[in-house]
């Protein structure tokens, strides 16, 4: 593998400093002699260096969906937006809710070479909500599964919830939840509000993100347990966060980037490029998440990168399936939605790399200390270019910022020393084939 | 205007403008030959992907008597039972040659869809979208209004009708599953953009969450509304069977009772004051006998002027150029 | 723009005047007349004729009752090109036209393509015995074969002229005026 000598980046905001990597881990800048052949040089003068950043929520669609990613496709557009580990949700067919799916996913993100794919294990078998899937059998299989989640569905059942919050303890692990309360959001097509009862699309409340949210902190304080919450949407919910976190329950919240920068008013196109699940929602709640973002009680920024097939969104509104693409606009969106706040590139780091990589468990991730896995995403911070999605390397063509001016590019990530993405253009896997973390 | 998707995006000027235009359409009825050679040699695809015997109808009368060829397209029977995509669909119809689409479909938005995709490049009429709008209905209830407050026959050729007028200061109240209904969101933008006064009878149950945002007074008591306040007419809803069994409201008997307008309640209120229903009326239910049948009901107007209106939404979508500085 | 008036007030008076008499000499009387003004100009000059009829016959009964308007917009043959036009009003006197003299009243004859129209909306709302055309001003320059029977004033112009018609009804004065064309 080649040596890189990173020259001049400004390191997480801090100041110009030179990185070097050498096999797959970060060392120290003077083991490295630029005048070798088997270094290469790299001038990052004017770019920011920021350790490969992490997403605790992504669909990659296989096994099952393949028509709408795959899980190279999708590692291909996770190393094009920077991303250097994702976590595969578990809603695929058929659903990772045995060892044998969860170590499928994990070998083809193996053999993909792109970006380090975790398998999210299921919390209840085939998502059904009625019974507890083999936790333990995901998680001591090669897959090394840490974080559960039904998502795209709620566990909504209390005690189904309570037992999992509880179980997964055996082995530190995490329930992610998609906190939804279902009778609340029968037919749901949009968020309720002044828009919904205009445009009459069945509305989805902000309530009943809430009431879930509120039960599962408590559930999760009385089991002394930890929950992630996915996809925080509501102001409300922000709150219910911050008081949980003041009285030291273990919970960490995400936020995705369309919730940060959308809002509901966008329906009234009907167009089902802003159809998702939980809705858009308002203003004020863009600020309150926004905020939250900043302050630290939202936790991490997770894309819920959802890819769908044209047919599913070239329809009426009201059949188009629920869900945007985001790992390839992710960061510069979150650059966008956060420029009023008091948010540098450290914090950036922290809500997409370093905090995700703990809440996970992702230990080759988040760090750029010397001795570090060489996980690194560098990014041009002012290079004004309009959102074209036509241009992604994941196969959904389903992101609603098309158009959309962004001041920032991902131009360069190295995966465990390897450059998967070299002046914005992807390169090769890593060569080290499925073996990368043996290094 | 190129399509009619909504009334909330119709100017007070382009609404009477249509009124307008239907009065003229009413007189065609009292002719030796009751058509008019506007739309011969074009074709009016009406796209029904939900069943509705009754606007299917007025629309292809509307249709006719414009001398247009129409084709009926209902989704019952047809390949969208199969699986094929609205885009497909769409395409379809669009190489048959269609002139015009108008469209009832049960999700919110998809005439508005339709207009704004690329996939057909004609005029798209909402003949009812699920629970959004349904604006050739609110037409056609403010035609028959302005007829009636300003003392002329409901429906029929009038000479010298309401030319130019809306519905200046006349108080209107709406009473029913408002929640559910595309009549009364079309209603309340039209009614309101006409300067009527609008007010909406309901239990809290039957009301969107942010009503309070709407251009209208809200009532949840119907006989309280009904005695502090003088209305020009009362319009009810139809309450649909698959309501009754969601906890919107206790029981049928109990919604009677507190939102009908019964014989009693009919007997109480001022004598100058109309009765409207969008039908198909659940009799005995949101509306007794005696006040459907009575000599201030409008109903069968309405039904009546509906075709006039929908004439006159035709003829303004199909004739003319559109100007491209709209 | 040149503009040059070619029938001032007086001048359209008088020509009104002679309509009329020709009028009701063509039809031996005022008896079975209806005169339907084209909108919007063609209807006040049909109002003026039947006034002017109904005291130089002696006819009994009001002036209103020989006059209507007839709207020819959903009769045209270009309603898909050029600007949207909202319908005006058709009124026909109570006593029909069936078996009736119908006299069209327009005010200015040029391509024919109106008085087409017009003829096709009359055979919509019933049939004439017979159909005459009067006009103010007859310009030429046909489509079709189309003549009026009562002129007021034949105008020969280019067609590159425009011919302009105001009448104190509706402009505050009564004029004929012709502007543009080439010099």
């Amino acid at each position: 593998m080649t040596d890189y000598l990173i020259r001049g980046a400004d390191v997480l905001g801090r100041g110009a400093a030179d990185i070097a990597i050498r096999n797959s881990t970060i060392v120290d800048p003077e083991l490295l002699d630029p005048t070798s052949s088997d270094v290469e040089v790299i001038d990052a003068g004017g770019l920011v260096a920021l350790p490969g950043l992490v997403d605790m929520h992504t669909h990659l669609r296989e096994p099952g969906k393949e028509d709408a990613e795959t899980i190279l496709t999708g590692s291909r557009s996770a190393a094009a937006g920077g991303f250097t580990c994702v976590h595969a949700m578990a809603n695929t067919a058929p659903v990772a809710d045995t060892a044998g799916v969860v170590e499928q996913v994990h070998r083809l993100g193996r053999t993909a070479g792109f970006t380090e794919v975790v398998p999210i294990g299921a919390v209840t078998i085939g998502l059904a909500g009625e019974q507890l899937a083999e936790l333990g059998a995901m998680a001591r299989s090669a897959a090394r599964v840490r974080m559960f989640s039904d998502d795209g569905i709620c566990v909504s059942d209390p005690l189904l919830m309570r037992r999992a919050l509880e179980y997964v303890k055996t082995f530190d692990g995490v329930i992610a939840q998609h906190a939804q309360e279902p009778r609340l959001t029968e037919g749901a097509q949009m968020n309720e509000g002044v828009v919904s009862a205009e445009l009459g699309l069945p509305g989805w409340p902000a309530v009943a993100e809430e009431s879930i949210i509120a039960r599962d902190v408590l559930l999760a304080e009385h089991v002394g347990s930890r929950l992630h919450v996915c996809h925080v949407s509501t102001a409300g919910s922000v709150d219910l966060i911050r008081w949980a976190k003041s009285r030291g329950i273990n919970v960490t919240a995400e936020v995705t980037p369309h919730h940060l920068m959308l809002t509901d008013e966008l329906v009234r196109t009907f167009d089902p490029v802003y159809k998702v699940n939980p809705p858009l929602r308002t203003d004020a709640d863009i600020s309150a998440l926004r905020e939250a973002l900043a302050d630290g009680t939202i936790d991490v920024v997770g894309t819920d990168h959802a890819p769908h097939t044209a047919e599913h969104k070239c329809s009426e509104w009201t059949a188009a399936a629920m869900g945007m693409v985001g790992m390839e606009t992710a960061l510069p969106i979150v650059v966008e939605a956060m420029r009023d706040y008091d948010f540098d590139f450290g914090d950036l780091a922290r809500v997409m790399s370093s905090s995700p990589a703990r809440i996970t468990g992702a230990s080759g991730h988040g760090s750029l200390e010397v001795g570090a896995s060489a996980n690194i995403v560098l990014i041009d911070p002012n290079s004004a270019h309009s959102i074209v999605p036509d241009d992604h390397a994941t196969k959904g063509r389903n992101n609603p910022f098309a158009g959309l001016e962004v001041k920032t590019t991902i131009t360069d990530t190295f995966f465990y020393g390897h450059r998967v993405l070299a002046g914005g253009e992807l390169s090769t896997p890593h060569p080290a084939g499925a073996s990368w973390t043996d290094q | 205007m190129k399509h009619l998707l909504d009334t909330v995006s119709l100017s007070r000027d382009e609404a009477i403008s249509i009124l307008d235009i239907a009065e003229e359409m009413t007189q065609v009825s009292e002719r030796e030959v009751k058509k008019l050679p506007v739309l011969r040699g074009r074709t009016v695809v009406n796209l029904f992907f939900e069943d509705s015997t009754r606007t299917r109808l007025s629309f292809e009368a509307a249709a006719k008597r414009l001398s247009a060829d129409v084709l009926n397209f209902s989704a019952k029977g047809s390949s969208v039972s199969k699986g094929e995509s609205l885009q497909d669909t769409i395409q379809t119809i669009s190489a048959m040659g269609a002139d015009a689409l108008v469209v009832r479909h049960s999700g919110a938005g998809t005439p508005h869809r339709l207009a704004h995709t690329g996939w057909i490049d004609v005029p798209v009429v909402n003949a009812g979208d699920g629970t959004h709008e349904h604006p050739t209905q609110a037409l056609l209830d403010a035609f028959t209004l302005r007829r009636a407050l300003g003392g002329f026959p409901a429906s029929g050729a009038v000479k010298d009708g309401p030319r130019g007028r809306g519905l200046d200061g006349a108080k209107v109240a709406i009473v029913g599953d408002i929640l559910h209904s595309r009549v009364a969101r079309s209603n309340v933008h039209l009614l309101s953009r006409l300067a009527a006064e609008v007010h909406l009878v309901a239990p809290p149950t039957l009301l969107p969450w942010g009503v309070e945002t709407w251009p209208v007074t809200l009532h949840y008591d119907l006989d309280e509304a009904l005695r502090s306040e003088d209305f020009a007419a009362v319009m009810m809803l139809r309450v649909q069977h698959e309501r009754m069994h969601e906890s919107f409201f206790p029981n049928e008997r109990e919604y009677a009772r507190l939102w009908g307008l019964s014989a009693a309640r009919l007997a109480g209120l001022p004598e100058e004051t109309f009765i409207m229903h969008p039908g198909p009326m659940n009799r005995g239910f949101e509306i007794s006998a005696a006040a459907a049948d009575s000599p201030r009901a409008l109903v069968l107007d309405q039904v009546e002027n509906g075709v006039s209106v929908r004439m006159a939404v035709l003829y303004r979508l199909l004739t003319g150029r559109e100007e491209t500085n709209d | 723009m040149t503009q040059r008036t070619v029938l001032d007030a007086p001048d359209m008076k008088r020509a009104m005047t002679r309509i009329a008499h020709e009028i009701i000499e063509s039809n031996k009387g005022a008896d079975d007349l209806v005169l339907l003004g084209i909108p919007r100009r063609g209807v006040p000059l049909a109002t003026r004729l039947a006034e002017q009829i109904a005291s130089i016959s002696g006819r009994e009964g009001s002036a209103a009752d020989l006059v209507g308007s007839l709207d020819i917009t959903m009769y045209r043959d270009d309603l898909r090109g050029g600007a949207y036009r909202a319908p005006e009003p058709t009124t026909i006197p109570a006593a029909g036209i069936d078996s009736k003299t119908v006299v069209l009243v327009d005010d200015v004859l040029f391509s024919g393509r109106t008085i087409r129209a017009a003829l096709d909306a009359l055979s919509d709302l019933g049939r004439p015995a017979k159909v005459r055309l009067a006009v103010l001003v007859d310009r030429g320059h046909r489509d079709l074969p189309i003549r009026a029977d009562h002129v007021g004033k034949n105008l020969p112009t280019s067609s590159s002229e425009r011919v302009n018609v105001s009448l104190a009804e509706i402009d505050g004065e009564d004029a004929v005026t012709i502007s543009g064309g080439r010099e």
